[in-house]
């Protein structure tokens, strides 16, 4: 079984740098990270302006979809999707095979502006990505300190007392 | 797969709802979401056919509030249970922590229900997980239907480990949320186990 996804402070911050810089970069409206199977990592812009929840799980079971599309047709992957609306854009992309990036953008940014911006910004998001693995896997070697290692029942029960 | 980020001090796991196609998935989320504190829940989002068949997925997030500090936060997911839409359940399986059988309880679905689960199984390796070993609950709904098995008969034929399991009539809420408890439990378990 895979191992949990592990997001230090540290990290994150790295990250949410990295987004706000893209943002910018690209003038986009929004720009925001997802793991493949649906959880939010980070966003940058008008984030309080979209539900980022079902944007992650949507953005996911896109690309599920399309990988699924693309094994059919013996393809590995297509590591970009385009929607384009009549005013809104997204632009979806992969990021070291396991996180998605997705920039939206208006008449203000253009699809090439962004898809040359996103290209050095995965780069970067890559690094720290693989920074994370790394860092999971000494603090597995460790100690392997999980906030959950001195869960109690009650802990459990509590949750649903209500 | 959950995602701890300590940074947002925050938890998320997913929990899917398996199951044969009309065996009232749906309904246990349209439960879930009806009976949820408006703070403690997001859209539940249903992509669904026109007449109303799951053609994705549904998808709920619920909060559960904290444990030791850090936010619970719950993915709950239907699966599309008519058999052609194999490829898409296959899909919504990946990172998976918990799994909830939701099973008919009418005679006439029982080989229905031995299907999904054989499908469970086997969709669970494709994605690198165990039955045996993840967190899973098994739910007979529908009791409230006359052509309703038996619960003996139905524990017999579906429950292969001890799972926890729970009769259910998702439609009035009975065991819709005793459901989800014992699988949040599970997974939680699960994450202290790690």
């Amino acid at each position: 079984m895979s191992h949990s996804l592990v997001l230090y402070e540290e990290e994150f911050e790295r990250i949410t740098q990295l987004l706000n810089r893209l943002r910018i970069d690209a003038s986009a409206k929004i720009v925001f990270l997802v793991d493949k199977n649906g959880q939010q990592i980070a966003g940058a812009g008008e984030i309080d302006q979209v539900d980022t929840t079902s944007l992650a799980s949507l953005t996911a079971g896109n690309v599920a979809a399309t990988d699924g599309l693309a094994k059919l047709i013996g393809e590995k992957e297509f590591s970009i999707l385009f929607h384009e609306g009549r005013k809104d854009n997204i632009h979806i992309s992969i990021v070291g095979q396991r996180l998605i990036l997705v920039v939206i953008f208006d008449e203000r940014s253009s699809l090439g502006l962004v898809r040359l911006r996103v290209r050095k910004a995965s780069n970067d998001v890559e690094r720290v990505l693989s920074d994370i693995e790394l860092k999971a896997q000494e603090v597995g070697i460790e100690e392997a300190e999980s906030p959950f290692a001195e869960i109690t029942d009650e802990d459990i029960d509590a949750l649903f007392s209500e | 797969m959950s995602f701890i980020n300590y940074a947002a001090r925050e938890i998320n796991v997913k929990i899917v709802f398996y199951g044969p196609g009309l065996g009232g998935k749906t309904t246990n989320l349209q439960y879930i979401y009806e009976k949820s504190n408006p703070q403690q829940k997001g859209k539940l989002i249903s992509l669904a056919t026109e007449t109303d068949r799951t053609l994705f997925f549904d998808f709920l997030p619920l909060d559960l509030g904290s444990v030791r500090g850090f936010k619970t936060r719950f993915h709950l997911y239907t699966v599309p249970g008519q058999v052609f839409y194999d490829a898409s359940r296959k899909l919504i399986l990946k990172g998976v922590d918990g799994v909830v059988l939701v099973s008919d309880s009418q005679e006439a679905r029982m080989d229905a229900n031995i299907e999904s689960m054989k499908n469970l199984e086997d969709n669970l390796d494709e994605n690198g997980f165990d039955l045996k070993s993840i967190p899973y609950v098994l739910q007979f709904n529908k009791r409230d239907l006359p052509t309703a098995v038996a619960v003996d008969k139905m524990y017999r034929v579906l429950n292969f480990k001890g799972e926890p399991t729970f009769e259910a009539i998702a439609v009035q809420g009975m065991g819709v949320f005793e459901t989800l408890k014992a699988v949040a439990k599970q997974v939680l378990y699960e994450l202290r186990r790690r």
